[in-house]
């Protein structure tokens, strides 16, 4: 099959960057959006052009690096999917198909199709962690959790941390991947003890990387490859709310 | 002090203040409306409510200033916030598509400004009595016959149901965002939270939108 690729291309951070139309010829339905890149950029370098920049590691939907906006959709039209596992069968012959990095003043362009994620590391160094003293390994049925938390904590710690939330959001707010983290640690009775000051601190270090704030408009649940729920972000607001009440005393 | 400063300074504790005021300004239009729907029992009705609400002058003063207060709040928070959500986007998308956000959700300024349009204008058409100079002779508390006049002029109603139809818009989204801004919306609720912003919506609209219909039907007249 043929299709048509509109690209962002951006030499740099800080170089002007503009939308670029190249011809995909000869491409399998059976390829994945990823290996249709590679062909894409095989055909490029062989014409002594500069490869397509895009971020991709596991290629199995697991590590969160693969991030593109595809035609306008983040991971691209198919549900609860990455763009890694996202295949060419999924268009159709002859298309238009639009590509563009994650759009947010906390994801600056690096170049081309890449983003620097490594305000959620920021985020995630603020609070998203369970403090405990290292040494022999605790027994791992030791403390009995309830069969409906450990599934509500394993839902939330899907969340791969590839930014599909932000880059749907009209507002490029971080919220589903915060209160993902939140709920996947506070849910746990290793993790509840510190739930107050991991949300207060999430949250700042979430504003000061400038993120947007949530307007609710669901956007980011309709996008997630890993279907995390916008129910974790009302988790996340009642911690918040009884974090700061508890401040107040 | 410093702990509500820097619980309104974050984006998750300025929405909870915009819920807050949400649900205090959703209580005010049902008891207006209310009120309102006096017209319904005619003219004797109408103004004798009118007139009861101005003998407790000193209750009325107490929530006219919490209403003020709670709407100033509302507004500031939402021109904060919505300044933040656009700075936090520098370059846009050639191409968006929107998959499940509802049109009200993403058009919550452009309906919140005009119902604050509608609100200033209301004041100083009844309340203030700027634009109307004819109706300060009528004597302090004929509030039915300024209401039937005013929507003799087909602009005034457009503008009322227009304001109307917007605020249905405003709420259908905002009755839910503000349970889940407040962390309520979870688990059973929510099909519950849900049908009872739609409900609510819908009700204060046709509440509000019955009056001047049935001035057009002249089921209500001079
Ligand atoms: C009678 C008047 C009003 C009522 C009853 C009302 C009600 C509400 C409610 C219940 C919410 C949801 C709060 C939340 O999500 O937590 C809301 C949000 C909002 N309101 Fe209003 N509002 C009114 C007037 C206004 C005005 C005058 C403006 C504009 C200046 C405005 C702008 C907004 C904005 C921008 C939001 C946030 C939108 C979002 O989260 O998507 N509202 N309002
Ligand atoms: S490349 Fe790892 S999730 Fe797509």
């Amino acid at each position: 099959m043929n299709v048509r690729l509109h690209v962002w291309r951006q030499q740099s951070a800080n170089a002007p960057g503009k939308m670029v139309q190249y011809e995909a010829t000869d491409i399998s339905p059976t390829m994945s959006f990823l290996e249709m890149l590679d062909l894409v950029n095989e055909g490029l370098v062989a014409k002594g052009e500069e490869p397509i920049a895009f971020d991709h590691d596991c290629r199995e939907g697991i590590c969160g690096t693969c991030s593109l906006m595809i035609n306008g959709v983040a991971h691209g039209p198919n549900e609860a999917t990455t763009s890694c596992q996202l295949h060419m069968r999924s268009f159709h012959e002859g298309q238009d198909i639009y590509i563009e990095p994650w759009r947010a003043r906390a994801f600056p362009v690096i170049r081309d199709l890449v983003t620097d994620r490594s305000a959620f590391d920021r985020i995630i160094q603020a609070g998203g962690f369970v403090s405990v003293n290292t040494g022999g390994v605790p027994d791992a049925n030791a403390i009995a959790i309830p069969k409906p938390d450990a599934e509500a904590a394993m839902d939330a710690a899907a969340c791969i941390g590839c930014g599909a939330c932000v880059a749907a959001c009209k507002n490029a707010s971080a919220m589903l991947f915060v209160s993902a983290k939140v709920s996947h640690l506070s849910l746990l009775p290793q993790g509840k003890i510190e739930g107050s000051r991991r949300a207060t601190a999430m949250v700042a270090q979430m504003d000061l990387e400038g993120f947007g704030s949530c307007t609710n408009t669901q956007e980011c649940e309709a996008v997630c490859p890993k279907e995390i729920s916008v129910a974790s972000i009302a988790r996340l607001n009642r911690e918040f709310l009884k974090a700061s009440v508890e401040s107040s005393h | 002090m410093t702990s509500i400063s820097s619980f309104y300074r974050s984006s998750v504790g300025c929405k909870m203040v915009m819920a807050l005021t949400g649900i205090g300004l959703v209580g005010f239009l049902c008891a207006h409306l209310a009120g309102n729907l006096l017209v319904f029992k005619g003219p004797e009705a109408l103004n004798h409510y009118a007139r009861t609400l101005r003998d407790y002058l000193p209750i009325l003063w107490v929530l006219r200033v919490g209403l003020l207060a709670m709407f100033v709040l509302h507004i500031v928070s939402a021109i904060r916030l919505t300044q933040l959500n656009r700075w936090a986007r520098p370059v846009a998308y050639t191409n968006k598509k929107n998959v499940r956000s509802s049109l009200s959700s993403r058009t919550m300024m452009l309906s919140g400004l005009v119902v604050l349009s509608f609100v200033l204008y209301h004041l100083a058409h009844l309340t203030f009595r700027w634009t109307h100079p004819e109706f300060r002779e009528l004597g302090e508390f004929d509030v039915y016959q300024m209401l039937v006049m005013s929507f003799h002029s087909p602009y005034v109603a457009f503008f009322y149901c227009l304001s109307i139809v917007l605020l249905m818009s405003h709420l259908h989204h905002g009755i839910v965002s503000l349970f889940q801004s407040l962390g309520l919306y979870h688990g059973g609720l929510q099909p519950v939270i849900r049908a009872a912003g739609a409900g609510v919506s819908v009700l204060l609209a046709m509440g509000f939108l019955s009056i001047p219909i049935a001035i057009f039907c002249g089921w209500i007249g001079l």
